[in-house]
């Protein structure tokens, strides 16, 4: 990684990374502020009300942090990628233009709103406060989902005779099959988080025996939205972006899988290590079949492997891929039983004084966090070798001028500037914990 | 259509530097005309609801640039690499600033985040100003339209100049008193008592930094792109804006001696628009003028998206525009008039 290519994709991958960590906390959490809203004007119940107050608390830090770390993304795509922007720039500066015009004009707008303004616009006023932050913060995902399906699998272009490509139709890049269902998974993904982290401050609090009432609440709606939205994030969300994968970039899906031989009733590897000088996996624990089943619904159907392809098409680094695929697969499974369990004990009355159940549930707020950056490593990574599938390799898309040693420069300044973010997060975070909800005089 | 892109994108970033200009402009001042905690905190309350609305506009038209003009993008983002990178640091400096002000108490922490938070906001109108004077004074592109400028070279204005010389150096102080003083209209505008006094009475000292700089730059400017003019020749009309710029500037003077702090705010914001839209009529059709060789500079004919996807384009960021145009109206009427003395911290 000591080539201006290396450090320009290294600064990319460790900036977004961080960056995520933020919006799939608040998207996440816009949905929830929505619910709690929503419930506090059904039953009339102001304790809904203080839990929406204290986590728009804990959202409009997270959006802050949010904010800040995405900007260098919007400008990264010109500084350090000017040839991929030359390239491309004609379509995706249309997802890119537009997520300023609808998604941060409504949010930045209206998040103020919602944050302090919640006794000047009423009742009614400050429930459309927080479904418009929702909406701009829903609808800034899509554009830049919508961009990066476009990066996966090209739609509504042309490609003009000094080789860049321009926009050919709008809705076909709008419409993007890709598109939809990378969103479904991604937007799920979100709210697994945002709800895990809900449900985690609740048993925080029953396991402090504090705020009771609220914590209830938390873990209530923490543990059903987790619950709804984990199973979504397999199916179908998770079953159609990996159909999609094994349909527009199967050498991927190989990838992904470590299949190295084409082999019909291809397994399932569960556990194993990627052994690239050998061409195999070591150690595998596999499912006999599952992987033809899982991908074309037939036990004897035929799955291509990596050897099928050329070289110069495998992604470039294959045990990370793999392992960022293992490690989201496997968390989303974890999750669906953690929730799954939560949820039953919660129905039959017993989950709040489960003591061992809410340490888990208080213990388990970082994976979500995990599994969403494993996932997005897997598209990323699997998307390799090509910044523009099929049309534009990722070695042909860097800035030609910025050499690697200004790059290791800007790297290391923004590893350190966010290290100090990070520490200040965490600890303004810690803080509106201890701080707690307000109590609620029980009407 | 070409121009008609050129014209909105210019305009959303005078939008830009109109608005976010104040918020700068109040962090530049910030320690200087607040004197104690409770005053910093009413500063921080006039800009608390909208800074971040503000800012939006620089990522709406950096989104705007990216859609209509991809390879001046391209080309202008990579060749000033470490100035926006460096600005990146800042803003998010700035905005965490802000943002841990309002959450932490304590002295420790007011002072710190009150130094950070002014000196990233005079960072940033530096190097707006300076990126200003390097789009003006032209950049060393080569036959592909690319650059990279180290940050000095020689300090003089040459074929193979730095980001920073004598003139872009000019041109960031310039930007520098200009929003302060545009800052300061704002907190006079919006508090009351001391604080707005002093504010009001800072921005008056500024205002005759601003008269001078206006000129010397001018002059400079001229000295440095003498085809500025070329266009002010051709088309009559382009006198609107120095004529702009001198009325505005006379009558932020005249009315800030009436005590009337709106119009005076008023003033200065058509100031800017003036100066900026003067520029930006002196370049046209140019986005980035070569020092190497004229015909490599980038114009709007050979940086824009081709014509379908502009067409598309206006459809969609008309509508966004109107939608935009009717969140701040609904915003700043919320928030119209003085920032309370003590409140519940927020501002509302």
């Amino acid at each position: 990684m000591d080539t201006a290519l290396g450090i320009d994709r290294l600064q990319f991958a460790f900036t977004v990374t961080f960056h995520y960590l933020f919006p799939q906390l608040t998207m996440g959490l816009a949905l929830l502020l929505v619910v709690l809203k929503s419930l506090a004007i059904k039953t009339g119940d102001e304790r809904y009300n203080e839990a929406a107050r204290f986590w728009a608390r804990i959202f409009g830090i997270s959006f802050a942090f949010g904010v800040v770390t995405g900007i260098p993304m919007e400008f990264q795509f010109g500084t350090n990628w000017a040839r991929f922007s030359r390239f491309a720039g004609g379509v995706i500066g249309q997802t890119l233009a537009m997520e300023g015009m609808f998604a941060f004009f409504l949010e930045s707008s209206f998040l103020g709103l919602f944050l302090y303004g919640e006794k000047r616009l009423g009742k009614w006023g400050h429930w459309a406060a927080a479904f418009l932050v929702f909406l701009g913060s829903w609808l800034s995902g899509f554009f830049i989902i919508a961009t990066d399906a476009w990066m996966q699998h090209p739609t509504g272009y042309q490609t003009a005779p000094d080789g860049s490509v321009h926009l050919a139709s709008f809705w076909e890049l709008l419409l993007n099959p890709w598109a939809w269902w990378q969103y479904a998974h991604n937007m799920s993904g979100a709210v697994v988080t945002g709800s895990f982290v809900m449900a985690a401050v609740g048993a925080f609090y029953l396991l402090m025996r504090s705020h009771l009432d609220q914590a209830r609440i938390y873990v209530r709606t923490g543990v059903v939205a987790a619950c709804v939205f984990s199973v979504l994030q397999l199916f179908p969300t998770g079953d159609q972006q990996g159909k999609m994968v094994a349909r527009h970039q199967p050498v991927t899906l190989a990838a992904m899988e470590s299949l190295f031989e084409t082999r019909e009733g291809a397994p399932l590897v569960i556990l194993g290590q990627p052994n690239m000088a050998e061409l195999k996996i070591d150690n595998p624990i596999m499912v006999p079949r599952a992987l033809s089943f899982l991908t074309y619904l037939r036990w004897e159907a035929q799955v291509r492997g990596l050897k099928d392809f050329p070289r110069e098409e495998w992604p470039d680094n294959i045990p990370l891929l793999y392992y960022s695929y293992h490690i989201m697969v496997g968390l989303g499974t974890i999750f669906i039983a953690v929730m799954g369990l939560s949820a039953i004990l919660l129905w039959r009355k017993k989950l709040f004084d489960a003591n061992w159940m809410l340490w888990i549930l208080m213990l388990s707020f970082p994976f979500p966090f995990i599994a969403n950056t494993a996932g997005w490593m897997t598209a990323e990574i699997g998307r390799q070798p090509w910044l523009v599938y099929g049309l534009m390799r990722t070695d042909q898309g860097y800035s030609p001028l910025v050499s690697a040693g200004n790059g290791v420069f800007t790297l290391l300044g923004f590893m350190g500037l966010y290290l100090l973010l990070g520490m200040l997060f965490l600890f303004l975070i810690w803080r509106q914990i201890q701080r707690g909800p307000a109590p609620v005089a029980v009407a | 259509m070409e121009t008609t892109w050129f014209i909105l994108v210019a305009l959303m970033l005078a939008a830009y530097v109109i608005l976010d200009g104040f918020d700068l402009g109040a962090g530049i001042m910030h320690l200087c005309i607040a004197k104690n905690d409770e005053e910093r905190r009413m500063v921080l309350r006039a800009i608390g609801p909208v800074w971040d609305g503000n800012e939006v506009w620089l990522l709406a038209a950096g989104g705007t640039l990216y859609f209509a003009f991809p390879m001046l993008y391209a080309s202008s983002f990579s060749g000033f690499y470490l100035p926006l990178i460096m600005v990146l640091w800042l803003l998010v400096l700035r905005g965490i600033g802000i943002e841990f002000r309002n959450h932490v108490e304590g002295h420790l922490w007011g002072q710190a985040f009150d130094a950070v938070f002014s000196i990233s906001s005079l960072l940033l109108a530096v190097f707006f100003g300076a990126a200003l004077g390097n789009v003006i004074r032209g950049v060393p592109l080569n036959a592909e339209g690319y650059f990279f400028e180290p940050l000095w070279t020689t300090l003089t204005v040459g074929p193979e100049p730095g980001i920073l010389d004598w003139y872009t150096v000019l041109t960031g102080v310039v930007a520098l008193a200009v929003l302060a003083m545009h800052g300061s209209a704002y907190v006079a505008l919006k508090t009351e008592g001391d604080l707005s006094a002093r504010a009001r009475s800072r921005g008056r000292m500024l205002w005759w930094a601003v008269a001078v700089l206006t000129i010397v730059s001018l002059v400079a400017t001229l000295a440095v792109r003498p085809g500025m003019l070329d266009n002010y020749r051709k088309y009559s009309a382009g006198a609107v804006f120095p004529l702009m710029v001198l009325v505005s500037l006379g009558l932020m003077a005249y009315y800030w001696s009436k005590g009337n702090d709106k119009a005076a705010f008023i003033s200065s914001s058509v100031y800017i628009a003036g100066m900026l839209s003067g520029a930006a009529f002196g370049l046209y059709p140019y986005v980035l003028p070569a020092s190497t060789r004229p015909e490599y500079g980038l114009t709007i004919y050979n940086t824009a998206a081709p014509p379908y996807g502009l067409k598309v384009g206006m459809v969609w960021w008309i509508i966004g525009i109107v939608l935009t145009l009717a969140y701040f109206t609904f915003l700043y009427r919320l928030f119209k008039g003085k920032v309370a003395p003590s409140g519940d911290g927020h501002g509302y």
